[in-house]
């Protein structure tokens, strides 16, 4: 091993350690008794482990339900996704009409917008409708997106024009072709998108905490965030880190599971420009 | 066979984002632009104040200090995150299933809920009983108060915000040095260079057009940035951690103060739109160069 490489093994290994200390220390506090967690030097170990921070963060807040709340929101935010962007991507690929690259560039447009730019107008339209406080508000905004039509599109100006011009003899319409023939063929792309809009969706915050008022639909991030907000000053860091464990492995899960699909979405969204 | 009614069968197909983007974000964002021109609490009827709102925030010292807290986060996060992110997929640029192990670790808090990673990092900065005054006092230094400091909370904050989007940097630089030709290493080492040379003349002139997209994106991210200022600060001590989202979100939903809150929304979108505005025309001089 030459030198270069020592030194490039090193410099890997210490910011791998950097980066799962934090992890590691969450799960060690969730582990922890109070007076371990407020030794000082502090104990690395838990010793002797202590699971009652699992059932004292259930008992204190819903813990179940905000993690019920969270699945619901991202599983159907994730669907919706899904169906909109493929079938908007496959337009602006496979089909001519008018000013459809005018109209193209428009949608690429609104990814400029910082969300945050439309909350309050988005709120305000929520109470409007007398949806705050539901799961209509927490998913319908959601369902559409300029990001999934732009992956979409790419992958689908690479469907083969032969597949679709044998279909058309068939007598297939477009929407036919672009259902039972294009869709199937998205498997990576749809992947790709799957992946990315339920861990967004699972960990997003600013939202849902606008427009939730009850504890019942409150998600996970919202739920996490009140429950700290509940103990004031003094945090029972235990229950905390327990009810943060929690919230954090069904996104690691979908990320492991997905890893190669995940990546390639967000260099998909870096060649934007 | 041509059909005609293509166009027919594309809006339908396009029906559903046309409307859901058109209802979610184009009507809001025009919105949110005329509300900026508006006083209005939610309640009463909104009244038109032409550009009040916009001379307030000019006069008002709160606006620059907020405005100035997160340029001085957005800053500082870039200017640490860009060249660790460069070096780590240096370092990372070789064959072998161990970097990819890396990655995977690397990307880990990218994936993971910012409020998760508030919560245990607003835990690591414990004053009392906190890991990182646990690892200061093991090497002999004083305790630092963190978050409760006026000097080091938004540090505080600035170093998680570098620590969680690092793996996400790097993963793009990573991809911009695989496109690096071989032949040029090849070729400056036979002119002798070393290594850190070959650094300077070969991959940074090479990755020009990745570190500066890198660049603009993470300080646009970071001026969105929010969910640790709610959960660790809430803009404490002394309004120095108090970032133009969070105070957007404070004018509008705690003080109901609608006008107010959109004309920083615009201030706040213009910084954005001009960022990505240079992004977008750089990158296309830099495509019509290599072509």
């Amino acid at each position: 091993m030459g030198r270069s490489r020592i030194l490039a093994y090193t410099v890997l290994i210490l910011g791998a350690i950097s980066m799962l200390v934090p992890f590691l220390w969450m799960l060690a506090t969730s582990l922890m008794s109070s007076k371990q967690i407020y030794a000082f030097p502090p104990e690395l170990i838990p010793n002797p482990a202590k699971w009652e921070n699992y059932s004292d963060a259930m008992n204190s807040v819903p813990l179940v339900r905000f993690f019920w709340n969270s699945l619901i929101v991202a599983t159907l935010t994730t669907a919706g996704q899904l169906v909109t962007a493929s079938m908007a991507g496959y337009a602006f690929a496979r089909l001519k009409f008018p000013f459809r690259n005018t109209l193209f560039f428009l949608f690429l447009a609104t990814m400029m917008i910082p969300p945050q730019v439309n909350i309050v107008p988005l709120f305000i339209l929520m109470s409007k409708m007398g949806w705050i406080d539901s799961y209509y508000a927490l998913i319908i905004p959601g369902l559409f997106g300029a990001f999934g039509i732009f992956l979409l599109r790419q992958f689908f100006m690479g469907f083969p024009g032969e597949l679709e011009q044998a279909a058309r003899l068939d007598g297939c319409n477009p929407w036919q072709i672009y259902w039972h023939i294009a869709l199937p063929t998205a498997l990576p792309a749809l992947a790709t998108l799957g992946i990315f809009s339920f861990i967004t969706s699972w960990n997003s915050f600013l939202w849902p905490l606008i427009v939730t008022n009850s504890e019942a639909m409150r998600t996970l991030p919202v739920g996490l965030a009140a429950f700290k907000g509940a103990f004031r000053e003094n945090t029972q860091w235990g229950p905390l880190m327990a009810a943060g464990v929690i919230s954090v492995v069904p996104a690691l899960l979908v990320f492991l599971a997905g890893q190669k699909y995940f990546i390639k979405g967000l260099m998909a969204g870096s060649l934007k420009g | 066979m041509k059909d005609k009614n293509e166009w027919k069968w594309a809006f339908i197909l396009l029906l559903p984002s046309l409307l859901g983007v058109g209802i979610f974000t184009a009507i809001p964002v025009i919105a949110s632009f005329g509300l900026s021109f508006a006083h209005w609490n939610m309640l009463s009827p909104p009244k038109f104040v032409g550009l009040q709102n916009y001379l307030e925030l000019m006069q008002d010292p709160l606006f620059w200090k907020v405005m100035g807290n997160t340029l001085y986060y957005a800053v500082a996060v870039v200017l640490l995150e860009v060249p660790l992110a460069l070096l780590l997929a240096i370092a990372m640029n070789q064959p072998g299933w161990l970097t990819k192990v890396f990655r995977t670790i690397y990307f880990l808090p990218v994936v993971t809920s910012m409020v998760a990673i508030a919560l245990v990092w607003n835990w690591m900065y414990d004053p009392q009983s906190g890991l990182i005054n646990g690892l200061l006092y093991s090497l002999g230094l004083p305790k630092v108060n963190w978050l409760f400091s006026t000097l080091w909370a938004m540090p505080a904050l600035i170093v998680m915000g570098v620590w969680k989007n690092l793996g996400y940097s790097m993963v793009i630089f990573l991809a911009g040095l695989q496109t690096i030709p071989e032949e040029l290493y090849e070729a400056s080492e036979l002119d002798g260079a070393n290594k850190w040379q070959q650094f300077l003349n070969v991959t940074v002139p090479q990755m020009g057009p990745t570190l500066f997209f890198v660049s603009v994106m993470s300080t646009i991210t970071a001026f969105q940035v929010f969910d640790p200022v709610y959960i660790m600060t809430q803009g404490a001590p002394e309004g120095t951690t108090n970032v133009a989202v969070y105070w957007l979100y404070q004018n509008a939903f705690e003080l109901f103060q609608v006008g107010k809150a959109s004309a920083i929304a615009y201030c706040l979108f213009a910084v954005i739109l001009v960022l990505t505005l240079m992004q977008w025309s750089f990158q296309k001089r830099w495509v019509d160069q290599e072509s």
